[in-house]
């Protein structure tokens, strides 16, 4: 492992909430170049995960390594703005980081949504306020792109095009992408690692290699692997007894 | 012209100046109550100002409309501080614990007011609950200049950070921006606002001062500066109307502000004037 491309490094992290345990014992890395994405059940930790990444969160055992002078982008997983508050997508875009009006064009035009630039940011739908979060978060010039369930509330053609777009990405601007997904079927194709949570690391690899892992097979049900089933919700709650 | 009326307008349009921006981000981050709650809990700090002014030789050398505002500057900043305290254990949701601050607030001042009338202080509780502009001193209008200036300064300041803690404050604390500082420095400000601006429309009505403005610069704001800016003009108009009526017609001045921000505000809600930007572009 060179450790010049080692941008997060998380060591055998423990979180508790309460009593409740919402990670235990995880270890992930994040490089340089490279796809990562978080599957497991609702309430697996995921999002827990990516809080201790980002640095939101302080896990109660465990360490976390960033690059020195890393940047990160970080796409939320929903942004629902009060409609009493005046706000177009230009103005929320430089909300981020201060930069010239071109840049904040340039950035709209790489994730395909220029058309949106002085629309009201309550009037865009859910596909367009993605690209647009994505689009902040690109500002950053970020070397990892954190995106939590960056498919949320997109229809289907929107779904492929976004994880072209999110491919796309990692090949121009070379940065590391950690991301969290419910949907199996079509992360698989745009991911170069998959890592299984539930509360513990199940487990984690090529997308290939992980479908056919036991712990996969035990936490998302044959029939799911089998037809890598896009809607995973129904099948989380009847396996997670024996998960 | 009167030089009290000329006091009046003067400390009026100052609060309508500092109110505009701040009471967009109280609508912007739902936090009416929070406003209503130090508001309310001022009383007790008025109380505290009496007291003070009767025991402490210290105090003597302050005037006693100086040491009002300071103790309900410092009674307001410990109610938010104690929030924040209150809020970070967990235990009660938010507009519980507001609840309880506000109306406790209130009555411990009420009834710390009695005791001290009873003690044969004369106190014109009226004008405290819901303000009175014509009794504004030159101090007064010092207070809410000075202190106006101050807050006014910080907004800017912080502006940016502040707005983008309202969107979202993960994306924001990921961004770099120092949420818990922020988010503090916000809380002091409407504290320091309340404080000053109590006297014009009393502490049971400072709130709508903060809102209505902000709510009826809505419809004709595209960004979050203008809206600012647009709760300014329209808060400085219902001044200067409420303060005619009081004159022409007798009515409590600050009760007739905030009748006068409301009219303006139904105006607005009815004639969408945002149809009008839209010829424009």
């Amino acid at each position: 492992m060179n450790s010049d491309t080692v941008l997060i490094q998380v060591r055998n992290v423990s979180v508790l909430f309460q009593q409740h345990i919402a990670l235990d014992n995880v270890s992930l890395d994040v490089q340089r170049g490279e796809i990562i994405t978080l599957i497991g059940p609702n309430g697996a930790g995921k999002s827990t995960l990516v809080r201790v990444v980002l640095g939101l969160l302080k896990p109660k055992t465990g360490s976390v390594f960033r690059q020195a002078g890393i940047r990160i982008g970080y796409m939320p997983q929903r942004l629902s703005i009060d409609p009493v508050l005046p706000l177009t997508v230009e103005r929320f875009l430089s909300l981020g980081s201060r930069k010239k009006k071109s840049v904040l064009e340039t950035a709209l035009e790489e994730v395909g949504a220029i058309r949106l630039f002085k629309r009201p940011l309550q009037g865009i739908s859910g596909g367009e306020m993605q690209r647009v979060l994505l689009a902040r978060a690109l500002l950053r010039e970020p070397d990892l792109l954190v995106l939590d369930e960056p498919i949320q509330g997109v229809d289907i053609i929107g779904q492929y095009e976004l994880y072209e777009l999110i491919a796309q990405i990692r090949t121009q601007r070379n940065c590391g992408i950690l991301m969290v997904s419910h949907d199996l079927h079509l992360v698989m194709s745009a991911t170069d690692q998959v890592v299984c949570l539930n509360q513990h690391l199940c487990c984690s690899g090529h997308p290939e290699t992980v479908t056919k892992h036991p712990a996969y097979l035990a936490l998302f049900g044959e029939r799911a692997a089998r037809d890598l089933a896009i809607y995973t919700h129904h099948h989380h709650q009847g396996n997670r007894k024996n998960g | 012209m009167d030089d009290f009326l000329w006091r009046a307008l003067l400390a009026g349009l100052g609060v309508a100046l500092i109110s505009g921006p701040l009471g967009c981000f109280i609508v912007w981050r739902r936090m009416a109550y929070f406003g209503d709650t130090l508001a309310h809990s001022a009383l007790l700090g008025i109380a505290l100002g009496f007291l003070l002014n009767l025991k402490g030789s210290i105090f003597s050398n302050l005037t006693l409309n100086t040491l009002l505002t300071l103790t309900t500057l410092g009674v307001c900043i410990a109610i938010a501080l104690l929030l924040v305290i209150l809020q970070s254990q967990k235990r009660l949701a938010t507009d519980t614990l507001l609840g309880i601050l506000a109306h406790s607030g209130l009555s411990l001042g009420l009834v710390a007011l009695a005791f001290l009338q009873g003690e044969g202080l004369r106190i014109d509780l009226y004008a405290y609950l819901f303000g009175d502009l014509l009794a504004v001193t030159l101090i007064d209008l010092y207070w809410i200049y000075g202190g106006g200036a101050l807050v006014l300064l910080c907004l800017v300041w912080i502006w940016q950070s502040l707005l983008s803690i309202t969107v979202h404050e993960e994306l924001a604390a990921v961004e770099g921006v120092p949420v818990k500082w922020v988010r503090l420095l916000f809380m002091l400000m409407v504290a320091i606002v309340i404080a000053v601006a109590m006297k014009i429309v009393g502490i049971l009505l400072i709130t709508s001062m903060l809102i209505i403005p902000a709510a009826a610069a809505r419809s004709f704001a595209r960004t979050p500066e203008q809206m600012a800016i647009f709760a300014s003009l329209i808060g400085g108009m219902a001044v200067v109307l409420g303060l005619y009526m009081s004159w022409e017609w007798d009515t409590p001045s600050g009760p007739s502000v905030v009748v006068a921000a409301t009219s303006l505000f139904i105006v607005t809600f009815l004639f969408p004037f945002s149809a009008l930007f839209k010829l424009y572009e």
